[in-house]
């Protein structure tokens, strides 16, 4: 770990697990506000272990194992918040969040408008989510629409372990509430991380393979995914441009209506279902804005609108690289 | 005949409720409240006229507020009517460094604590969705009106002063400590119990202040609780004391007493004030159609301001002094009546304003087309 955040190191090959703790490191460093809570972060580190070693770094007044109460958690850092700390909340899985829905949504994401502006709401909520890790029922999820859907917060999600080490220490920065939602199928690859090479702004999305023929946009998991299928496509000929969102609230429309200008075709993914969800967001307001460029219409790749299966059937579910190419076989052929 | 809820929750005879004051005026103080006499020595006899000049001028407040609102003049108006000595008793308990979170109904703790009247009504003529800068005023929090999300964060504000240094140094001067206001209704949310949960945990200066109003707009505290709700205190790991809430000296002695452990860092105790709204819940209410006339009589026979009133005149009050409050009371509420009618505003850009507080560009350009929409109408008249 000190390897990580150690300056005379410019670059590692981090697992995204590091360089999320690479980043909370830095930020607790760097503020000495910034407060960790949440359920086995402390000596375990959590149960995926994004919180070890800082324990025993910054010691229990910083690294804060709570009782086992997410509502407990999250409005209890409204309170620190209030009185001037930034806490970052660790959710321990994405179907463990609903049990502070309330506190998010009707207190966290209000609380500065409440206030007209008299105070900010810098709290961070990490939520492991999505799927292809073959767990049992409420790990597996993908709720990000219900935070997207919910003015006051900022919602954002890292496909790789550069932008993880970077939009963390961004997203605890930010005055305003962010829900980050960790891919925790995307926890364990390692990647380059760039330590002295600022990131992406925290809400910008970005262009990640350039292509010219269909334009695809994913978040997350998805990203690493789409990556797959748009070399797949190239084998066959067919040019894709791939699209990270990184951020699901605000989301940069920029780059998309960019490559869509360019591409005229668009195809919108994600693990969660499709109904009411980012993809339909990003769907209509492509048809809003960039009609006359559209040569067919906006398709969705999505999980089904159903509860998350079984583990066992779960590649019937997520969207796959051949999921996706059926979907610009359709739009191509359109 | 008293009702059951009455007599299962009454204020006689329980031996282990706090009471200084009987229900006729009389210092009688009964077992329980031997050790908390000592916090009796702190008031002087210009705080005890304070006492019953806020309970009186609040209930003068409460009775004009509620008029108001049939006038059409506030969206809601959610009376305290009855709770009167529970409130200010407790909130004299408070010292300036202190944090008050409130429910929505302790009106005379902000007005204790240096909050303007007016901007509660603010809040509930439908102007701003808060109200005040809690540290403006006497650090008297925002109104919560979801039930008992503010005792979590109470919890938490309470865990901050812990961290940043600023309790149990031993100078009862400079020591914060929280107090949260919740009822007997809020007492069975799940963010209450995981609020006592984290604060015993981390032993959080605070205290929690449950007014037992016996109604959860129309559903009796029994079907809240099988057990007295200062019970439950135990069952947490904290002291749990019961007062009648009815009595104002009851409820300064044992909250100055639970206030001063806070700050100390003995940690986080639960006070159970029995009390009754003898008003409906709010001004969509209509308690006559669940509630029993005699329970209602029983309470009233035990008005809090009616037996302060006949202990001062125990001890010689003069009647000057009680008529002068009567004159400014009334004094009080037409001021805020003619102030309430004064309110204006907002502008539309406040629907935009402070949802975020970094840019976001969907907020943004949803503001700059709802001026360009509403602009485009006057152009069309011009």
């Amino acid at each position: 770990m000190t390897v990580a955040t150690d300056t005379s190191v410019t670059s590692a090959a981090l697992p995204m697990t590091k360089a999320l703790n690479a980043g909370l490191r830095r930020a607790m460093l760097d503020d000495p506000l910034v407060l960790l809570m949440g359920e086995d972060i402390g000596p375990l580190g959590g149960v995926f272990r994004v919180t070890e070693g800082l324990i025993a770094e910054f010691g229990d007044k910083r690294v804060l194992d709570t009782p086992l109460a997410e509502s407990g958690i999250i409005g209890t850092a409204i309170g620190l918040a209030m009185r001037g700390f930034r806490p970052v909340c660790e959710i321990q899985f994405d179907g463990f969040v609903f049990p502070g829905f309330d506190q998010i949504t009707s207190q966290l994401a209000r609380m500065r408008n409440r206030h007209e502006g008299g105070l900010v709401m810098p709290v961070v909520i990490r939520i492991p989510y999505g799927g292809h890790i073959g767990s049992i029922e409420h790990h597996q999820e993908s709720p990000e629409a219900y935070f997207a859907h919910t003015p006051g917060l900022r919602v954002v999600s890292p496909s790789n372990p550069h932008d993880a080490y970077w939009m963390m220490q961004e997203a605890i920065k930010s005055d305003d509430p962010v829900i980050f939602f960790e891919p925790k199928s995307r926890y364990w690859p390692k990647g380059e991380v760039r330590f002295g090479e600022s990131g992406t702004p925290l809400h910008a999305s970005r262009v990640v393979r350039a292509g010219t023929d269909v334009t695809v946009v994913g978040h997350g998991a998805m990203v690493s995914v789409l990556l797959q299928a748009a070399d797949l496509a190239a084998s066959e000929g067919i040019s894709l441009e791939v699209i990270d969102l990184r951020s699901i609230s605000p989301i940069d429309y920029g780059p998309i209506l960019g490559s869509v200008q360019k591409t005229g075709r668009l195809v919108v993914t994600q693990e969660a279902p499709g109904f009411v969800s980012v993809g339909s967001e990003i769907a209509a307001t492509v048809a809003e804005r960039s009609f006359y460029t559209l040569e067919a219409p906006v398709l969705r790749v999505s999980g089904f609108d159903t509860p998350f299966p079984p583990a066992a059937v779960e590649t019937h579910f997520l969207p796959s690289p051949d999921r996706v190419l059926e979907a610009v076989d359709r739009v191509l052929a359109y | 005949m008293p009702s059951s809820a009455a007599v299962a929750y009454g204020l006689d005879g329980a031996e282990t409720c706090v009471r200084m004051i009987s229900p006729h005026g009389v210092f009688e103080p009964n077992a329980a409240a031997e050790e908390f006499l000592p916090y009796l020595d702190r008031l002087t006899e210009a705080d005890h006229r304070r006492f019953y000049r806020d309970m009186v001028v609040v209930r003068r407040f409460d009775t004009e507020a509620a008029n108001l609102q049939r006038q059409g003049q506030l969206a809601l108006w959610v009376p305290s009517h009855g709770q009167e000595a529970a409130q200010v008793g407790s909130a004299y308990a408070t010292r300036p460094q202190d944090h008050v979170f409130p429910s929505y109904r302790e009106h005379v703790v902000g007005m204790i604590r240096g909050l303007d009247v007016v901007d509660i009504l603010r809040m509930l003529r439908g102007v701003t969705l808060g109200g005040w800068v809690p540290e403006a005023h006497g650090n008297f929090h925002l109104y919560t009106l979801v039930l008992a999300s503010q005792t979590l964060h109470s919890t938490g504000y309470a865990m901050g002063m812990q961290l940043d240094g600023s309790t149990a140094t031993g100078n009862p001067e400079t020591d914060q400590a929280v107090i949260v206001y919740y009822g007997d209704g809020a007492s069975s949310q799940g963010d209450a119990n995981e609020a006592l949960v984290f604060a015993a945990s981390y032993q959080t200066p605070q205290v929690f202040f449950l007014q037992n109003n016996q109604w959860a707009i129309s559903v009796p505290v029994a079907r809240q609780s099988r057990t007295p709700l200062y019970l439950r205190a135990s069952g947490f790991g904290m002291p749990g004391t019961q007062i009648d809430g009815n009595d104002v000296l009851a409820s300064f002695a044992v909250t100055a007493k639970s206030m001063d452990d806070a700050r100390a860092g003995h940690g986080p105790s639960l006070i159970e004030a029995l009390t009754y709204r003898v008003g409906a819940h709010t001004t969509a209410d209509d308690p006559t159609k669940y509630r029993d006339p005699d329970e209602l009589a029983y309470w009233v026979a035990r008005d809090p301001i009616v037996r302060f009133r006949s202990y001062l005149q125990g001890r010689g009050i003069e009647q000057e002094f009680l008529d002068a409050v009567d004159e400014e009371a009334a004094d009080f509420a037409a001021d805020t009546r003619r102030r309430a009618l004064e309110i204006t505003g907002p502008e539309q850009s406040v629907i935009f304003d402070n949802v975020y507080a970094e840019p976001h560009p969907l907020v943004a350009e949803q503001k700059a087309w709802l001026d360009r929409y509403e602009a485009s109408f006057d152009e069309g008249e011009n």
